[in-house]
């Protein structure tokens, strides 16, 4: 990115984040009718939950034969996050009444981190228009694109779309790793969710895991590294 | 069933971003509260990535297994480490897998 970025530059940089986000919603689609989803309901999730890490949970926690309401409970709890991220980018938008309401939909990783490090209100919402709208509209067109071809491909497994998954969800972790907090933290749910995987209904230990997040934050502190 | 989990994650999904576009930025200035914000993507997504490669479908409920997701897992953590993009990561992931079921 530019030293000084202009209205134009950011702009084309939003368009340059949905590009490439776009393009894995293609895995996406294919990963979701592979965990059992139709088409639609891989289309629908991408309209209408529109956050990457909690759509891939949903299908993730339904593939490994979870109960419906464990997947949606997973995707949410995902989809915290996006909360924290309106704190951010609420104030440096400024916007009000129904175009608050409209653009909230668009809050998620990528239109944020290309917001919060705006100067100033013109800039902070090309960043954050041009990132979240591209990432719409392509993260949408692609997931029905893989959604279509990974019907047709016939077995998941041939293609090794069950192993995809953990290779998204590791790919979306990997950025949280950064700190030996984080990666303490992320042992000790994947610990905690594999001791639970022989004893409790599938999509229980993914939830259980929660609880090692509800532990650190109580006992941690703010200054830890 | 699958349909209500899609739309009801994604009405909650957007009620948590409207909640934060709409709540003061001091509503969540909790240090427990942010803290534990701030951790639960992490240890959500290692439980996630656990499940999704050790665990299967047994005759009695699901079990703990080794099989070519670990390897695929393995390869994705390679693309990783060489800085490799989110898609790459992926298809690297199932190839692997794919080649050693052949």
């Amino acid at each position: 990115m530019a030293a000084e970025p202009t209205t134009r530059s950011i702009v084309r940089d939003g368009v340059a984040v949905g590009i490439a986000t776009g393009a894995y919603g293609i895995s996406f689609g294919a990963v979701s009718v592979a965990s059992g989803l139709s088409v639609w309901q891989s289309c629908a999730l991408s309209l209408i939950v529109f956050t990457g890490a909690s759509q891939f949970a949903l299908v993730g926690v339904i593939g490994t034969g979870g109960t419906p309401l464990f997947a949606a409970v997973s995707g949410l709890l995902l989809g915290t996050r996006n909360a924290l991220y309106g704190l951010k980018v609420n104030p440096l938008v400024g916007w009000r009444g129904p175009k608050r309401v409209a653009a909230a939909h668009l809050v998620i990783d990528e239109s944020s981190a290309m917001t919060i490090t705006r100067t100033t209100q013109e800039h902070a919402r090309a960043g954050f228009l041009s990132t979240g709208l591209s990432v719409f509209v392509l993260w949408n067109l692609a997931t029905l694109a893989g959604a279509l071809a990974g019907t047709s491909l016939g077995d998941p497994r041939r293609y090794g779309l069950d192993a995809a998954v953990g290779g998204a969800f590791l790919g979306l972790l990997w950025p949280r790793l950064s700190t030996m907090r984080n990666r303490v933290a992320a042992l000790l749910g994947a610990a905690l969710a594999l001791s639970l995987v022989p004893l409790t209904p599938a999509g229980v230990p993914v939830l259980a895991a929660s609880v090692v997040a509800l532990g650190m934050g109580l006992i941690g502190k703010d200054t830890d590294e | 069933m699958i349909w209500l989990a899609v739309i009801g994650c994604g009405v909650g999904c957007y009620l948590l971003k409207l909640a934060g576009m709409s709540v003061p930025e001091r509503a969540l200035s909790h240090p427990v509260v942010r803290r534990t914000a701030d951790l639960l993507p992490v240890v959500l997504l290692a439980a996630l990535i656990a499940v999704q490669v050790f665990a299967s479908k047994g005759p009695d409920g699901p079990e703990l297994s080794i099989d070519a997701r670990l390897a695929g897992l393995a390869a994705a953590f390679v693309a990783l480490l060489l800085r490799m993009p989110f898609l790459v990561v992926v298809i690297a992931a199932a190839l692997t897998a794919a080649l050693i079921r052949l």
